[in-house]
């Protein structure tokens, strides 16, 4: 079809006005994008220069850390030093020094993970019953999925420390406020994920036990559960990883955990005490998301 | 008996099925043949209520199946087993757990939620294993089947519903000849020998004649032909499949899936 050809010149003429008309609306979407983030940057005091200027601070903590504040008029002397790393406890510039209290930490790291793993197993229990009837594929009734949908959007849109925070009132400082703070977020989180699976999920498999006179219930555990569990679990690890995290952070509003020790010796400006529990917290976290990331990885090749 | 009375259904405004009169006697053996999109599953699935009906009633030995609701609903369902053209299996369970699924209507909640089989059920499903030949393939996972195996397996949960009557809908469409005609075969057998009734769609006109005594033909939601294969003339055809261009008649060589080695009836061509 040559050029000039009527039919080509149309073809051309409505392509390019689509064309335009889709780029002006590209340019559009972008000059908005740009617009509230520089709006976002001014309010939040966010600029490059303040970045410049503190980055050469950065090194301050840690120089801080590695040495304590000298006398007037003498050098600093090093909380770490070389000579002294194995030293014993009473040792100020040893290992053990800095981790003397590593029993404490350790029982509140332990009781950490412990409520990162009760508020996982909460939250996916419950996800789990609810993402069910809140799937529109589903469930038929309309207002059910609708009611429990949005449920699930306010439990996860509420920040977990605010709802530790409300739950410390009544349940009293300790983990148990940031159990359930978690957990609920959990349920909240899971759920929404967990029903985004289950409209991708094959209703062949369904229609089938709907066939055979399956009820509901039939149609949910032969139908779709064997299909999305193995998602549902990858996602629940994930989920804990997470979890682990949040619950460092529970402490500071008295919810348990870690946290609670680390607030206590940030206020207290103790360097060496904050340093260990934030080394400790990155390893354990490290550790765990290593660990279950091949569980992860081993659900999903074995499902595949 | 079962009869359909005006039976209607509606898909935006197109009528998929269009005032269906039909009755069936009890152990017929009907084949429902039209070209795609001429409701041929969706009469099949109103008469299970997959799809409910817009108007009309299906009667099944005087009760309005079109009134049943919950449990009742389930027992006429599980009393119609369903074959589907695509098998319908749960892919992530081994063929034994699907051929059980086909007693889930008269297990308890707890059991069905529990995946709590009796001995009695599992000796059940082995017997219909062996009948259709599959019995070796009982602990693989149904997704790891050919389609022919699959939907063996899907005949078997069907037998396991111990059913007055089998739907099938286009059960040989995504197979081969060999595995056609095996399932068909296994369809024929269970009709003759038990007296199930079985209804099921066919596109291809050949398996049609040589398996039903009774042929049903729709067109655009219409039933335009009832009766026995050997009144499927050249006329016929036409009317439930239209013209083709040249103004030929149906070749069902085109339409066929047996292999020339297999016998079959000679049939007026």
């Amino acid at each position: 079809m040559s050029a000039d050809d009527p039919a080509y010149r149309l073809f051309e003429q409505r392509f390019g006005a689509r064309r335009r008309a889709r780029m002006a609306e590209t340019m559009l979407t972008a000059a908005t994008a740009v617009l509230l983030f520089l709006v976002a940057a001014v309010w939040t005091d966010f600029s490059p220069e303040k970045i410049y200027e503190g980055l050469p601070r950065i090194g301050q903590y840690f120089g801080k850390l590695l040495s304590i504040e000298p006398l007037a008029g003498a050098d600093p002397v090093p909380v770490l030093a070389f000579g002294h790393v194995f030293g014993g406890v009473k040792e100020p510039q040893s290992i053990a020094y800095w981790f003397y209290r590593i029993d404490v930490y350790g029982t509140l790291l332990w009781q950490t993970v412990q409520m990162a793993i009760i508020a996982t197993v909460m939250g996916f229990t419950a996800a789990f019953v609810l993402c069910f009837p809140a799937t529109g594929t589903l469930m038929p009734l309309r207002v059910l999925v609708f009611f429990l949908r949005r449920l699930l959007e306010i439990l996860r849109t509420v920040p977990q420390v605010v709802l530790a925070f409300i739950f410390v009132w009544p349940f009293g400082i300790g983990p148990l406020a940031g159990i359930l703070a978690i957990g609920i977020h959990t349920t909240g989180a899971l759920g929404k994920l967990f029903l985004e699976l289950n409209e991708n999920a094959d209703l062949r498999a369904v229609e089938g036990i709907k066939s055979v006179g399956g009820s509901w219930l039939a149609q949910i555990r032969y139908g779709v559960v064997p299909q999305v569990l193995p998602g549902f679990l990858s996602y629940a690890l994930l989920r804990f990883e997470i979890n682990v995290r949040s619950s460092t952070i529970m402490g500071f509003v008295g919810a348990g955990g870690i946290g609670m020790e680390l607030k206590r010796v940030i206020g207290f400006n103790i360097y060496e005490e904050v340093s260990a529990i934030c080394i400790l917290i990155l390893l354990v976290v490290v550790i765990l998301d290593l660990t279950s990331e091949r569980i992860r990885h081993r659900f999903i090749g074995q499902f595949a | 008996m079962l009869e359909l009375v005006q039976l209607s259904r509606r898909f935006g405004d197109k009528l998929a099925v269009a005032g269906a009169n039909l009755t069936f006697a009890r152990g017929e053996m009907v084949g429902i043949i039209g070209r795609s999109g001429a409701g041929k599953s969706t009469l099949l699935r109103l008469i299970n209520r997959l799809i409910e009906p817009s108007d009309g009633r299906v009667i099944a030995d005087g009760t309005d199946v079109t009134a049943l609701r919950g449990r009742e609903l389930r027992a006429w369902r599980a009393r119609t087993a369903m074959i589907f053209q695509q098998f319908n299996l749960v892919n992530r369970l081994d063929v034994l757990t699907n051929v059980l699924c086909g007693r889930l209507y008269h297990m308890s909640t707890a059991r069905v939620l529990f995946k709590v089989f009796t001995p009695a059920e599992r000796a059940m499903a082995v017997h219909v294993l062996d009948r259709l030949g599959i019995t070796d393939i009982a602990m693989n996972r149904a997704d790891a089947l050919s389609g022919g195996q699959q939907q063996r397996v899907a005949i078997a949960r069907a037998l396991m519903q111990e059913p007055a009557m089998i739907l099938a809908d286009e059960p040989i469409a995504s197979l081969d000849p060999m595995n056609a005609k095996i399932v068909m075969d296994a369809l024929l057998d269970i009709n003759q020998r038990e007296g199930i009734t079985v209804l099921t769609n066919l596109h291809t006109l050949d398996t049609a004649r040589t398996y039903c005594q009774r042929i049903i033909g729709m067109s655009a939601g219409l039933i335009v032909f009832d009766g026995k294969p050997e009144a499927l003339t050249d006329a016929v055809l036409r009317s439930i499949y239209g013209q083709s261009g040249d103004g030929q008649a149906v070749d069902e060589q085109l339409t066929s899936t047996s292999l020339p080695m297999l016998a079959r009836p000679a049939v007026a061509r």
